[in-house]
């Protein structure tokens, strides 16, 4: 696999961070303030720490981790409907590993629920769900679909697999996330101070760029990086010297996985079986048609329409500065309960749950 | 803190030090218990022994490169060995669920004759349960071990000094990934195999070539990580780590990528963590060496005092010549979503 470790390479990522230092320095020597990025994907929060970058980002740079792990935007209303579903007899929830760890309203996860004797099976693939359904015909099998635009066309095609197999025992609850509106929603946050965006890997390859064009428009880079050190800091560097030459745009820097046009089969399949719709964030409250419901022709599918799921709004854990933290209005550490009582043990909010969560790979990472 | 148990107690990681703490340690408290190494040290008994016990249970119970009975004997054989000690003797208890097949019990019963034979120890007393279907699953085995010690001064958790080397003695994460492999049927990973192995020989050419071994420590669950933080806190010390020298299988790595794994967190069964002083490292690396289970052994990394007040700690100095904290686990490592 040297299509990873090449970019990697000690020296190459050497070269960059130069490079990226002499656009920061003519920025600043032109009277420029920090430069301030967000990116919007937990696989970005994580590399960036695990590979040490952030201990070598010049100074005149800053790094903000924004809402982008599927799982820790997860509304604790819709854990505690999870967490309802999972109660139900003859019911298995089937979902990706790390949404066991997500507390609802009063603390309680999936992983507490499976000890009190819940049904709670991890997949790998959306289809290892449908294969559970498969297996206990006697029980309901409710996939948890998490995840956004790059997760959500593997479970729109297992959707329209259980469809035509007339699998009527498996459920998807949609929690499903789009990217554009929460960068949109970033955008016009009076309260937000982002100077550009470092665009998802994974998501581009479905959507492309063109459901980005309205960063540009406001003038804020947005550029599509990899995840391996070098391909951060090469969209760094491209973010800076747009920044430099006053010149904002949405460029593709990651074009070995992703082609501008994105993934048209795969927008396709959303298209099918999702409908856009609004959606509740963790610390971000609710965003317009930031979500995918479920369309109603797949009804008999969809947990939502299937159960009773409706649970009430509920106000963010006290103290959590969970949604500043998401909307980089603030580090980390500047929230009071950071590494006191929120720990990866104990976490109160969604960014201290998953380990791609900015307060999780702060905590395990960086100096405390 | 949580009113039932959790998988997390089980992980190894920092869930599983609070239960022992919160709940064992409270309850049966003892100079000898709290050292908490990998084995107790009976040194009022002579010559002195080193005592350990261990419960296996995993699933499948037949994995590539070992199974339950392999493990159940290698876990304890290589635990007294952590101690500079000569393993000898093993009990061993089941526990069996009704409906087991015999042929499955047979078959386990011969790894762990294997597994003994190889390791010279003898298993000279047992016991056997057979509960209710589903009061257990298939088969639970404990094993216990006793070996008389002959390192001067014996290894431990607690010794490792300021300057000392940090080795390990092959690839990691081989075993983790490798049941992981198997009980979801993740045939898209390519084949891999435990390393399930007894280290008592390797261990005893090491400590004799280098002389005087500081700490030995089989990483097993929580990885190596986990380990390193376990050494860095019970000797007040903190550990400096290189990553391009860490050996990690390509495979490995790769699946760790994909599945959203770490390598340094998953569990080995034929690896130890040796600490030692710097001048004597050359000798135990060529010991390491010289043992099919220590090939691709190398040194990982240097004991510091405390970097930045990070006592206690383990930094990873990156590929790319960054650094970072290398955590404990904390309960059990979740796949992530994409």
């Amino acid at each position: 696999m040297h299509l990873t470790s090449a970019f990697q390479d000690k020296t190459l990522c050497a070269g960059l961070l130069a490079r990226l230092t002499r656009a920061l320095d003519s920025l600043h020597a032109a009277g420029g303030k920090q430069l301030r990025f967000m990116e919007v994907c937990g696989t970005h929060t994580m590399a960036i720490f695990q590979s040490g970058l952030r201990s070598l980002l010049p100074k005149g740079i800053a790094h903000l981790s924004g809402p982008g792990c599927p799982v820790c935007v997860t509304h604790d209303a819709d854990i505690a409907a999870i967490l309802h579903l999972a109660e139900k007899d003859s019911l298995i929830v089937a979902t990706f590993g790390d949404m066991l760890r997500v507390p609802g309203p009063n603390g309680n996860n999936l992983k507490h629920a499976q000890a009190a004797g819940a049904r709670v099976e991890i997949v790998y693939s959306p289809l290892d769900a449908l294969t559970l359904a498969a297996k206990n015909p006697g029980d309901t099998v409710v996939f948890l679909g998490i995840g956004f635009e790059a997760t959500a066309p593997a479970v729109a095609a297992t959707l329209l697999c259980a469809c035509q197999q007339q699998r009527k025992n498996f459920r998807v609850f949609s929690l499903h996330k789009r990217v554009p509106p929460v960068l949109r929603s970033l955008l016009n946050d009076a309260d937000t101070d982002i100077d550009a965006f470092l665009l998802p890997g994974h998501v581009s390859t479905v959507l492309g760029l063109a459901p980005y064009a309205f960063l540009a428009e406001a003038r804020v880079p947005g550029v599509v990086g990899g995840f391996e050190p070098a391909d951060i800091l090469l969209a760094l560097c491209l973010i800076t010297e747009q920044i430099r030459d006053g010149q904002p745009a949405v460029v593709n820097a990651y074009p070995r996985a992703v082609n501008d046009a994105g993934n048209p089969k795969a927008r396709a399949l959303l298209d099918q079986v999702f409908v856009p719709s609004d959606a509740l964030w963790r610390g971000m409250g609710r965003i317009a048609q930031s979500g995918f419901a479920v369309r109603p022709d797949f009804a008999a599918w969809d947990a939502a329409a299937t159960f009773d799921l409706r649970v009430a709004e509920t106000p963010p854990p006290r103290g959590c500065r969970c949604g500043d933290v998401l909307k980089g209005r603030i580090a980390p550490p500047a929230c009071p309960l950071f590494g006191k009582v929120c720990t990866p043990a104990t976490p109160t909010g969604p960014c201290m749950v998953s380990t791609e969560g900015s307060c999780a790979a702060c905590y395990n990472y960086s100096e405390r | 803190m949580d009113t039932c148990i959790l998988l997390d107690d089980g992980s190894g990681g920092r869930a599983s030090q609070r239960l022992v703490e919160r709940c064992f340690l409270r309850h049966f408290d003892n100079p000898l218990l709290r050292r908490l190494d990998d084995a107790a040290l009976l040194e009022d008994i002579a010559p002195p022994l080193a005592m350990s016990t261990d419960s296996y249970t995993v699933t499948p119970l037949f994995f590539p490169g070992g199974s339950i009975g392999s493990l159940a004997v290698h876990g304890t054989v290589n635990d007294v060995a952590m101690m500079g000690a000569r393993p000898r003797y093993l009990s061993c208890a089941f526990i069996l669920e009704e409906g087991l097949p015999l042929a499955d019990l047979e078959r386990v019963a011969r790894n762990m004759a294997d597994a003994a034979r190889a390791a010279s120890v003898s298993i000279v007393t047992g016991d056997t349960k057979v509960v209710p279907r589903t009061a257990c699953d298939k088969l639970f085995i404990t094993t216990t071990g006793v070996g008389t010690v002959y390192a001067n001064p014996t290894p431990s958790g607690h010794n490792a000094r300021v300057g000392d080397a940090v080795l390990v003695s092959g690839s990691l994460g081989d075993h983790g990934l490798t049941v992981l492999r198997s009980r979801e049927n993740l045939s898209f990973l390519s084949d891999m195999t435990s390393d399930s192995a007894p280290l008592n020989s390797m261990i005893e050419h090491i400590v004799t070539a280098a002389g005087c071994v500081h700490t030995l420590r089989d990483p097993t669950r929580g990885g190596l990580a986990t380990t390193l933080n376990e050494i860095a806190q019970q000797s007040n010390v903190s550990i400096e780590i290189e990553e391009t020298a860490i050996p990690v299988r390509e495979s490995v790595k790769n699946a760790c990528s994909f599945l959203g794994l770490d390598p340094l967190y998953l569990a080995n069964e034929g690896k130890c963590v040796c600490v030692l002083p710097e001048d004597r490292a050359e000798k135990a690396l060529m010991a390491m060496r010289a043992s099919p289970y220590g090939r691709q052994a190398a040194r990982i990394g240097t004991v510091i005092k405390d970097a930045e007040g990070r006592q206690g700690s383990v930094v990873l100095r990156t590929r790319i010549g960054g650094e970072r904290i290398l955590g404990m686990l904390e309960g059990a490592q979740l796949p992530r979503i994409c």
